[in-house]
């Protein structure tokens, strides 16, 4: 033990970390659909070892159903966080190497996707595309890239003024060359990095959404509508539904964020010598 | 002086012309995408109202939303409505949607400036004291708490403190900004801040880690400088150091930060309020889009938009006004 240095530990973590949420994510997606069918004798039961998150109005097993939204806001989160990323790198290097004119434009459509609010604007691109998990992604998607993008802008930027740059232009190289052997390399921890921590925002927002009503079908086992279920037998002083599945999507959330955290950690060379 | 007034002049020109193409494009923008739905405005009222309605009323309808014209006179018509403070009809609620907002955004005034406030003087204090015990135990555990804060979900917090203190504690009501069965306009202001307490911490408490971190490491960046070295030398303690140097540094980006943080105040209270069933704008926003209320969809937008950028607009003065040391730079 005393003798891994602080990245060997890291990393270790950091791989422990990544196959623990590979692990929850395939057995999310590997419950079949019947094993949270209703079943009404089973119904409003409080935790137990048979039902570790308690069973909710119509008998469902909330452990096996918030494993299981976990799932599908993992794919949502996970897809939305890459469109968003893609969108980004794009959108950051046209600022970056384009005229002064596109670094303007690109500045003034990110003022104003920042100048709605979130919510509300995942809420009108959920309505416009009918609801449902298409609008769900477009609209997660849509309003995560900035400010990656800003950071994207600055680092090419930044690497624009290297001199290694100024003496490959100087060889007669394009400025296609320079963006594809120089600046694009720089860009991929950034890039995953980028994803990784963008992940936690999405999964957030997805349940956010789907919570008010505009994302998944009600059928569909998502974080966000069991706890917009749990809102009706609040009152009743039914807990589990609300606490235990809220409290798995935090963990999972702080989980994934201390990942993102961990991987530019190692990504980042100047810790390699720790 | 007349030197700056020319400055000042410039920066609200430059600024209002900012702004205004940004609500243009926010107004192009959600009329496009509202367009661009399977929903069916002039339909969707007439379901809306669950009555029979007259052909001339039909007529009427199709007329403001101006079916069968091309999409660019469609928009340029609706937007000159807008302009002339014409917001359309609420299907939902059966009044017009300028009436609407403007009751709801009192209510939703009060909730967010009670949660701003609460929020930035408990994030910049706690910053603060982050700050000067920095890498000590209250900054580690604080810094923990903030962590944590910002990945857990507004509405589940909101969904937490309901069961606690309103079902089990019975401290505070299950939701709404008044009792049930009374007035609206019966309603007291004793009752109202009580139906507000709880949306209003729940709300502060999403916001505060941000002003909090920023805080403490502005301060830490302050403490770490020469002056407050030589401070320290000639025998001032924390607190005195604080108030001496590290407060007049600090206060103007914290105010900065909290004025931009509009957008996420009102992202946060659209959740709040669906959780505690508080009548305010983000509710009205959640209502509209379930329901297809389309006017009123895109009003709430607009105007969240118009929000947004008053904060910005704030905060963009407060630097460009207040601090001196961008006044000596600007142009």
């Amino acid at each position: 033990m005393k003798t891994w240095n602080r990245r060997t530990k890291v990393l270790l973590l950091t791989a422990v970390m990544a196959a623990l949420l590979i692990a929850l994510y395939a057995l999310g997606a590997l419950i079949p659909d019947d094993a949270v069918a209703s079943s009404i004798q089973n119904a409003k039961q409080p935790p137990s070892w048979e039902h570790p998150f308690g069973t909710d109005a119509l008998g469902r097993d909330l452990f096996l159903r918030t494993l299981k939204g976990m799932a599908v806001s993992m794919t949502i989160g996970l897809a939305a966080s890459a469109i968003s990323a893609v969108v980004a790198v794009l959108v950051g290097v046209c600022a970056a190497t384009g005229s002064r004119r596109v670094d303007a434009c690109v500045g003034w459509v990110i003022d104003q996707v920042m100048s709605v609010p979130h919510t509300v604007l995942v809420i009108l691109i959920s309505f416009a595309l009918g609801r449902g998990l298409r609008g769900l992604l477009v609209g997660i998607a849509a309003t995560h890239w900035c400010s990656l993008a800003r950071l994207i802008r600055g680092e090419v930027m930044q690497l624009r003024s290297q001199q290694y740059v100024a003496v490959s232009r100087k060889l007669g190289r394009s400025s296609g060359w320079i963006l594809v052997h120089h600046l694009l390399p720089h860009l991929v921890p950034q890039f995953f990095v980028g994803l990784i921590l963008m992940f936690p925002h999405a999964i957030l927002h997805e349940a956010s959404v789907s919570f008010l009503g505009f994302g998944l079908p009600p059928e569909q086992p998502a974080i966000g509508i069991i706890l917009s279920e749990s809102m009706r037998y609040l009152s009743a002083g039914m807990w589990w539904p609300a606490v235990l599945p809220g409290l798995a999507l935090v963990l999972i959330v702080l989980l994934v964020d201390k990942l993102g955290d961990h991987l530019r950690m190692i990504l980042d060379p100047y810790s390699a010598q720790e | 002086m007349r030197g700056a007034g020319k400055r000042l002049a410039c920066i609200f020109l430059g600024y209002g012309v900012k702004i205004l193409s940004l609500l243009l494009a926010v107004s192009l923008l959600s009329f496009v995408l509202v367009t661009a739905s399977p929903v069916d405005p002039v339909q969707q009222y007439i379901l809306g109202l669950g009555t029979a309605v007259s052909p001339e009323q039909r007529a009427q309808l199709e007329a403001y939303w101006g079916v069968g014209q091309p999409p660019a006179q469609r928009y340029i018509g609706w937007l000159s409505r807008l302009l002339q403070g014409d917001l359309g009809q609420s299907a939902l609620y059966r009044r017009p949607v300028a009436d609407i907002i403007g009751e709801r955004f009192q209510n939703s005034l009060a909730l967010m400036l009670c949660a701003w406030v609460l929020s930035g003087l408990t994030g910049f204090g706690l910053g603060c004291v982050m700050g000067l015990y920095r890498d000590k135990w209250p900054d580690k555990i604080l810094k923990k708490v903030c962590y944590i804060l910002s990945s857990v979900p507004t509405f589940w917090l909101g969904l937490v403190f309901l069961l606690v203190f309103s079902v089990w504690l019975k401290w505070f009501p299950i939701g709404f900004s008044g009792p049930i069965g009374v007035q609206s306009s019966q309603v007291t202001w004793g009752q109202k801040l009580y139906h507000l307490i709880l949306p209003a911490f729940t709300l502060s408490l999403m916001s505060f880690a941000n002003i909090a971190l920023h805080t403490r490491q502005k301060l830490v960046d302050v403490l770490n400088s020469e002056y407050v070295l030589f401070a320290r030398a000639r025998g001032e303690q924390d607190w005195a150091l604080l108030r001496r140097h590290g407060l007049r540094n600090i206060l103007l980006p914290a105010l900065t930060l909290q004025f931009a943080s509009f957008a996420e105040l009102f992202g946060g209270s659209v959740m709040a309020e669906n959780v505690f069933s508080y009548p305010g704008l983000g509710s009205a926003a959640a209502a509209a889009g379930l329901n297809s209320d389309v006017p009123l969809l895109l009003g709430v937008t607009l105007f969240s938009a118009l929000f947004v950028c008053t904060g910005n607009l704030i905060a963009n003065l407060l630097y460009g006004i207040v601090d001196p040391q961008i006044q000596e730079v600007a142009p």
